[in-house]
C-alpha cells in the first residue's frame, strides 16, 4: 500500500512537469503554429540556471536561492525565447509550419550541446531549499514537504494560466488572434508583440518548470530531452486546443505512469505512449481537442 | 498545407541528364575502393544515404515529415542481425526478413500516423520511435546496451565469402543502385505524380477522386520498407545493431541529412548523407561539439538555405541556362 501511494505521488510530480510543459507547448502552438522543440532544452536551461544561482551567484554574504531562481531563471529563457523568436522564428510565419519545427530542433541540440560541453553528462545535485524540507506522516504514508509544494504550485500556475487565458480581456485578445490574426490586427492590436510575449511566457514556464523540477530530478543537460517526447505524446492525447485539457491529461497520465510503475513496472516507460496510440485509434483529435 | 516544403525540382531538366548523373555516380562509387578511398567510410555512407533517400520519399514527395525513422532502420537491424546470428540465415535472407519486418512496422504505424496531419504526424511518429526504443531497451534478443554484437557477414546465396571487403563493398553498391533506381521509377510513375498532387493540395487531390490516405500509407509502407533495407544492410556491413539506430537522434540525422542536400531532390540525400557522415566521422575526436556543429547545421539550412545543396546547384543551373 505504502509504495502504491508512493507511485501515486511520483506520477503526479510527474503529471505536474507534463501538465505545465504541455500548456506551454499549447499555448505557443495555438498562436504561433509551430511546436516548440526547445521547450525541453530550455526547461533543462531552467534547472541549470537555477543551479547557477545557488552554487556561483553571491551578492555579498546572501546567497541567491531557490526562491529568486523561481523570478529570475522564467525571465532569463523567456527572454532568450524572445530573441529566438524575434532574430529566427519570426522569418518562417509565412512557410509551412514544419519548418519551425526543424529550426527548433537544430536549436535544441545547439543549447544541449553547449550545455553538454560545460557542464558534462552527469547529474548535479541540487539541494531542497530549507523551508521545504523533511515531510509529514500522513498514517498511510510519508509526504514529502517539497513533494507537496511541486504539486500545489504546478497547479496554480496553471490554473492561474487558464484563468488569464480563458478570463480576462488579455487572453480574449489571445484567444481572438488564435482564431483569425489578420482581423484583430485590424482592430489595433500588435499581434506580432503579443506572438512574441506569448512565445516569451511559453518558455519562461517551461524554465519555471525546470527550477522546479532541479531538486527532484539531478540536474543534467539531457534531462529535457527524453522528456519533451513525452510531453509530445501527452499532447497529441490531449489535443491542443483547451487549455484545460493540457492541464487534465498532464496531471492524468502522470498518475497513470504512476500506477503502471506499481502494477507492471516493465511497462512504465512505455505506457503513454501506448495511450497515444488507443486514443488516435478512435479519437484521432485528441481527447480535448477539434480537428483543425 | 498550402505552402509546403521548398520544392526543387530540377526545372525541364529531362530523364537523359539524370541519367548520365545517375551512371555518373555508379562508376564514382565502383571506383572508390580501386581509387584507395576507404571502403568502410563509403558503405556507411551508402547505407546512410539510402536511408535518407527512403526519408526523402516521403518528406520531399510526400511532404510527410516523420520524425521517428530510426524505428525502421533499426528494427531492420534488429531482425537482420538476429537472424543471420541465431538462426544462421544466408545474408540475402537475413537482409530480406530485415526488410520485411521494417514493411510491417511500416504499415502499422503507418496507417496510425496518417490519422493526424503536419506537425500531429510528427510528433506521434517520434512518439511512436521512442516507445519502439524502450521496446528494444527492455526485450531480451536485442541485449540492450550491448546489441546485437558479432554478427556474421555470412556467405551471399551461400557462395560469395562476404568477409572480404571488396566483395561486400559491391553487395552494397549493388542494394544501394538498386533502391536508388527503384526510388527514382516510383517518383517518376503516375503513383508518384499522384502522392505530389496531394502534397501540393490534399482537397483538391481528393475532390479528383483520388484516396489520399491510400496514397500516403503506400508511401509511407515504402518508405519504410526502404529504410528498414538500410538498417538491415548496415547490420551486415558493421556487423552490429545497437540501441543507436532505434534513438531519436538517428531520426535527427536523416532530417537533416535530407534537409542538407535538399529535399524533394532525387541527388540531395545522398550528398547529404556523405557530407553528414565526412562531418561526423572528421570530428569525432571533438565529442559534444558534434552536436553542437549538428544543430547548427539545422538552424542554418533552414533560415538561409532551405533548397539544401542539390536544390540550390540545380537552381544555379536553372539560372545560367536562360
Amino acid at each position: 500500500m505504502q509504495a502504491l501511494f508512493g507511485q501515486l505521488l511520483i506520477g503526479l510530480i510527474n503529471g505536474a512537469f507534463y501538465a505545465m510543459l504541455s500548456l506551454g507547448l499549447a499555448v505557443i502552438f495555438g498562436l504561433l503554429n509551430i511546436i516548440n522543440f526547445t521547450h525541453g532544452a530550455q526547461y533543462m536551461m531552467g534547472a541549470f540556471i537555477a543551479w547557477l544561482l545557488l552554487n556561483k551567484v553571491h551578492i555579498g554574504d546572501w546567497q541567491l536561492g531557490y526562491w529568486s531562481a523561481l523570478v529570475i531563471a522564467p525571465i532569463v529563457v523567456g527572454a532568450v525565447g524572445v530573441i529566438i523568436e524575434r532574430t529566427m522564428l519570426s522569418r518562417l510565419y509565412k512557410l509551412d509550419h514544419l519548418y519551425g519545427l526543424l529550426l527548433t530542433f537544430g536549436l535544441a541540440l545547439v543549447i544541449q550541446g553547449l550545455f553538454r560541453n560545460e557542464f558534462g553528462s552527469s547529474g548535479l545535485p541540487y539541494q531542497i531549499p530549507s523551508l521545504l524540507q523533511g515531510g509529514v506522516n500522513l498514517g498511510f504514508m510519508f509526504l514529502p514537504i517539497y513533494r507537496a509544494w511541486v504539486i500545489v504550485a504546478s497547479l496554480i500556475v496553471c490554473l492561474t494560466t487558464w484563468y488569464v487565458i480563458e478570463r480576462t480581456k488579455l487572453g480574449s485578445y489571445l484567444r481572438a488572434a488564435t482564431e483569425n490574426p489578420a482581423l484583430v490586427q485590424a482592430f489595433g492590436i500588435n499581434v506580432p508583440r503579443m506572438i512574441t510575449l506569448t512565445f516569451g511566457f511559453g518558455v519562461g514556464l517551461a524554465a519555471l518548470a525546470g527550477v522546479m523540477a532541479a531538486p527532484i530530478y539531478q540536474v543534467n543537460p539531457l534531462m529535457g530531452a527524453d522528456l519533451i517526447i513525452v510531453v509530445f505524446a501527452v499532447v497529441v492525447i490531449g489535443g491542443m486546443g483547451s487549455i484545460m485539457g493540457s492541464i487534465l491529461t498532464g496531471f492524468g497520465l502522470g498518475v497513470v505512469e504512476g500506477l503502471t510503475k506499481y502494477f507492471y513496472p516493465e511497462a512504465s516507460n512505455t505506457v503513454i505512449f501506448v495511450v497515444m496510440v488507443i486514443v488516435l485509434m478512435f479519437r484521432p483529435a485528441g481527447l480535448f481537442g477539434r480537428e483543425r | 498545407m498550402a505552402t509546403t516544403i521548398s520544392r526543387s525540382e530540377p526545372a525541364r531538366t529531362g530523364g537523359n541528364l539524370m541519367l548520365i548523373a545517375t551512371a555518373v555516380m555508379a562508376i564514382i562509387l565502383a571506383l572508390a575502393p580501386v581509387a584507395g578511398i576507404y571502403p568502410v567510410f563509403v558503405m556507411k555512407a551508402l547505407c546512410f544515404a539510402l536511408f535518407a533517400c527512403a526519408f526523402n520519399l516521403l518528406l520531399g514527395f510526400g511532404g510527410l515529415l516523420s520524425f521517428g525513422h530510426s524505428m525502421f532502420l533499426g528494427t531492420a537491424g534488429y531482425v537482420c542481425a538476429y537472424a543471420a546470428k541465431s538462426w544462421g540465415l544466408t545474408p540475402e535472407l537475413a537482409i530480406l526478413l530485415g526488410t520485411i519486418a521494417a514493411a510491417a512496422l511500416g504499415t502499422l504505424v503507418g496507417a496510425l500516423a496518417i490519422r493526424r496531419q503536419g506537425i500531429y504526424f510528427a510528433m506521434i511518429t517520434l512518439a511512436v520511435a521512442q516507445m519502439m526504443y524502450f521496446f528494444y531497451l527492455q526485450t531480451p534478443f536485442t541485449h540492450g546496451e550491448d546489441g546485437i554484437q558479432a554478427v556474421p557477414r555470412g556467405r551471399l546465396f551461400g557462395l560469395i565469402d562476404l568477409t572480404n571487403p571488396y566483395a561486400m563493398y559491391y553487395t552494397v553498391l549493388a542494394i544501394f543502385l538498386a533502391a536508388f533506381l527503384f526510388i527514382y521509377r516510383v517518383i517518376h510513375s503516375p503513383f508518384g505524380q499522384v502522392l505530389k498532387a496531394i502534397r501540393e493540395n490534399e482537397p483538391r487531390a481528393i475532390s479528383l477522386g483520388y484516396d489520399a490516405d491510400r496514397y500516403k500509407l503506400i508511401a509511407f509502407v515504402l518508405s519504410a520498407t526502404l529504410a528498414g533495407l538500410a538498417g538491415a544492410t548496415k547490420a551486415i556491413v558493421f556487423q552490429l545493431a545497437s540501441l543507436t539506430d532505434v534513438h531519436w537522434t538517428m531520426s535527427g540525422e536523416v532530417v537533416l541529412m535530407t534537409l542538407l542536400g535538399g529535399m524533394g531532390t532525387i541527388f540531395g540525400p545522398v550528398v547529404g548523407a556523405f557530407v553528414i557522415i565526412a562531418l561526423e566521422s572528421y570530428l569525432a575526436g571533438f565529442g559534444e561539439w558534434v552536436t553542437v556543429i549538428t544543430g547548427t547545421i539545422f538552424v542554418v539550412c533552414v533560415l538561409a538555405f532551405r533548397r539544401g545543396i542539390v536544390g540550390e546547384l540545380s537552381a544555379w543551373w536553372a539560372r545560367t541556362r536562360n
